[in-house]
């Protein structure tokens, strides 16, 4: 049977073409036993002691190919670090495909490799999955969702309310690369720069951090809405101030170009491989310590403590003078020339 | 009006050229400052060139902010 | 960064705080002018910084706010259109025409893209000859030359599927109504940029009125020495244009710029939403490039529609006469999600800019 080069609605259809779709572009990327029974829903063996972590994102983006990764290498990362962040050990991934009537093959069979390296980099398995095909117009080339399960050790527990006054802020690099990798490829805001986006597995880093210390109080990794986003949801769950300082908070000189040419915030831009960690304060050196010798946490950097403002809040020492509070961005940050 | 940054400029085209800020570069509109040369620094806007930047008043102005000093003070003196 | 960081000095902002602070003698109403101004002002939080008897105002020089719902109207009815691509600034996505923004409008399916400047747009149009790209032009005299120089570029390059749709306005119209009686400034922090391509005769009208007008940058210490200009100009009893921004801006301006606007656009007359109409104070492409006006390739009309929401008072804070906290619908019923009046609907407007800042710095340096 000829081999098609584009996906036609039969691909989704559950029939003939899907069969040859997942023989020929899933399987042999994501190859394990958990996947090659090819049942309805895989079995795991829960884990004796702890619990489960259950987390899911659907991923959009565009382009879907950008220097540092790809909506497939993306959608890996992104769950496993949601599933890491929440203090679990990541081990399983289903992926779902909503595919658009005449995406290539050959770029689907890019995207898959591309996760299937991310899934063996993490030490995650995809164990089972799903293909949509929607008439061209319905979908913007591909989305991807993939949900994850992950084993949380017995003892512990990652939770905004656990933090207290005192608890230092700490986040794991340089902010803003992500979301202008990708905002300057985009025509008509093309820049020519270097920037890369910091998409990366989180999983070893929480793992080295929760060894120097178990009691690490709460974690995220800020995506879209940045580093604010994540900071005022904490301020708010926790009931607590948060006092960061701008002049400790990493950002690359290219970043910050960009964001200076764009009238952009880089504490709003979006990031793919961070996290930020509310540590007890007199473990903080050691966590930090810890971080710098993994290679996405190397520029770690202290930025704040909780308390100091009022709760809920969360104000920023500004590189200038003074305080300004800092709320979430409203909406989508765009590019302004006022 | 408004959001415009100085940036190097780099390489010269015919009605174009490159400038560069923190290793980012962008093509810019160079129509509205034909006298500007390589090394010079431009004010872009909405990627063109609106201006040349003079060093030397970027200088003056640093000084005399360094230099300010209560005028009632300096009367004193 | 270059010409920039020198000029956020923390420590240099300090010591003219002491100075503005030992200097200002009587109370004192200064606008700054320009949104670009608005948004420094608050984010490196200066209010704060000068003493009670400084007030500063915020003007009417956001173009964003002042572009008409026509005008937006107009940009959605040739996005609508088959065939055309419609680019636009990112700043103006979310301002609300009379039904609905650019963003609802491209949620409902319409080709609308954002630039970052219009020879990206040109280029779009290179790239896609099958269709007609639509410059949703707007601006003061920053943006206006910018513009005209890639409809330049577009008419040398052949390339004839650009067309723009022209909003932009032009400053002197509006600095005049900035003198009458009830408005009450006392001095201007001019827009460093625009000055930078018009020079410095356009504040003429303000000095002949005894207004000091200083022609500032936009870094904080650009600003607090514009101010502390205008505090010596008011202390000896002057009233002059004076340019704190000298590196870039110069008293005849840019001369190829002005050359440029002359070329490609003739003055309109044009409606400033929250304001009114101001005859001559639009701007639109003229003479061998009339064909590159959107308005004459669709044959369409700019609808003159000026009705604002019942409550909003937009119209008197654009010209300083009041607050944003003095309206009713301020933070309420008008935020920057869901903006009502022209000066919630940009990041610079003046009630947005008070909304995301102002009051919470002052808030935390009284604790």
């Amino acid at each position: 049977m000829k081999r098609a080069d584009h996906i036609t609605l039969a691909h989704g259809g559950g029939g003939q073409a899907s069969g040859e779709l997942m023989k020929n572009v899933f399987l042999p990327a994501f190859k394990n036993p958990l996947l090659e029974t090819l049942s309805d829903g895989a079995l795991i063996d829960p884990p004796k002691r702890g619990k489960l972590a259950f987390s899911t994102d659907t991923f959009v983006i565009d382009p879907i190919f950008f220097p540092g990764g790809d909506i497939g290498s993306l959608s890996v990362h992104g769950t496993v670090n949601d599933l890491a962040v929440s203090g679990a050990i990541p081990k399983y991934l289903s992926a779902g495909f909503v595919i658009e009537e005449g995406f290539s093959i050959a770029e689907l069979k890019k995207i898959v490799a591309s996760m299937a390296e991310a899934a063996k980099n993490c030490g995650v398995s995809i164990v089972t999955g799903d293909t949509k095909v929607v008439p061209k117009g319905h979908a913007d080339k591909l989305f991807i969702n993939t949900t994850g399960i992950g084993f949380v050790p017995e003892g512990i527990d990652i939770s905004a309310k656990n933090i207290i006054d005192g608890d230092i802020v700490i986040l794991s690099g340089t902010i803003g690369d992500h979301g202008t990798a990708v905002l300057t490829r985009r025509k008509g805001l093309e820049f020519d720069t270097e920037i890369v986006s910091d998409s990366t597995p989180l999983n070893s880093l929480v793992e080295a951090m929760l060894k120097a210390e178990p009691n690490i109080r709460m974690m995220r990794d800020p995506t879209r809405g940045g580093l604010s986003a994540s900071l005022c949801e904490i301020a708010s769950i926790s009931g607590k101030g948060i006092v960061i300082e701008e002049a400790l908070i990493p950002v690359s000189v290219a970043v910050r170009s960009v964001c200076e040419i764009l009238g952009l915030d880089p504490i709003h831009v979006a990031n793919e491989g961070k996290l930020v960690a509310f540590v007890p304060s007199d473990s903080a050196e050691n966590v930090l310590k810890a971080m710098k010798k993994v290679a996405c946490g190397k520029e770690a950097s202290i930025i704040g403590r909780v308390g100091g403002c009022p709760a809920g809040r969360v104000e920023m020492k500004t590189s200038f003078i003074g305080n300004r509070i800092i709320e979430p961005v409203i909406g989508d940050q765009l590019p302004r020339i006022c | 009006m408004c959001l415009a940054v100085p940036m190097e400029l780099v390489e010269i085209g015919e009605f174009s050229g490159v400038a560069e800020i923190g290793g980012v570069k962008r093509e810019v509109n160079l129509m509205l400052v034909p006298d500007a040369k390589i090394g010079d620094f431009v004010i872009v806007h909405a990627g063109s060139a609106i201006s040349l930047l003079s060093r030397e008043e970027a200088k003056k102005t640093l000084d005399l902010l360094n230099q300010i000093e209560n005028i009632n003070d300096a009367e004193k003196m | 960064m270059k010409y920039m960081s020198e000029f956020r000095d923390p420590s240099l902002a300090r010591k003219l705080q002491n100075v503005i602070g030992a200097e200002t003698k009587k109370r004192i109403r200064i606008m700054e002018f320009c949104g670009g101004h608005t948004i420094s002002l608050l984010k490196y939080g200066i209010p704060d910084l000068l003493p009670d008897l400084i007030e500063m105002v915020s003007g009417p020089g956001c173009p964003v706010c002042v572009t008409s719902k026509g005008e937006i109207d107009a940009a959605i009815k040739l996005a609508s259109m088959d065939g055309v691509i419609l680019a636009s600034f990112g700043d103006m996505i979310r301002v609300p025409g009379s039904e609905m923004s650019l963003r609802d409008a491209k949620a409902r399916g319409m080709d609308i893209r954002v630039v970052y400047s219009p020879d990206d747009a040109v280029k779009m149009a290179a790239d896609n000859r099958d269709k007609k790209v639509v410059f949703f032009s707007v601006g003061f005299e920053t943006t206006a030359p910018v513009s005209a120089a890639s409809i330049k570029m577009a008419k040398i390059k052949g390339i004839n599927n650009y067309f723009v749709l022209s909003a932009h306005k032009t400053t002197p119209g509006v600095l005049s109504a900035l003198l009458a009686e009830e408005v009450r400034i006392d001095a201007f922090v001019c827009p460093g940029h625009v000055t930078t391509i018009t020079g410095t005769s356009i504040y003429k009208p303000l000095t002949d009125a005894g207004r000091p007008c200083v022609v500032s940058g936009f870094e904080p210490l650009d600003i607090m020495s514009s101010i502390l200009a205008i505090v010596r100009q008011a202390n000896r009893g002057a009233a002059e244009t004076e340019i704190q921004y000298s590196r870039v801006a110069t008293a005849k301006g840019n001369l190829n710029a002005q050359k440029m606007m002359k070329e490609v656009f003739t003055p309109v007359d044009a409606l400033w939403r929250g304001i009114g109409a101001i005859p001559g104070s639009g701007l639109k492409p003229y003479r061998e490039y009339a064909r590159f006006n959107a308005c004459n390739e669709f044959g369409l009309e700019i609808e003159v529609n000026d009705s604002e929401t019942k409550g909003c008072i937009c119209g008197k804070i654009l010209r300083g006469l009041n607050k944003p906290t003095d309206c009713k619908l301020f933070g309420t019923a008008c935020n920057p999600e869901e903006p009502v009046g022209a000066c919630m609907v940009s990041d610079e407007g003046t009630c947005s800019v008070y909304y995301r800042f102002h009051g919470k710095v002052s808030e935390i340096e009284a604790r």
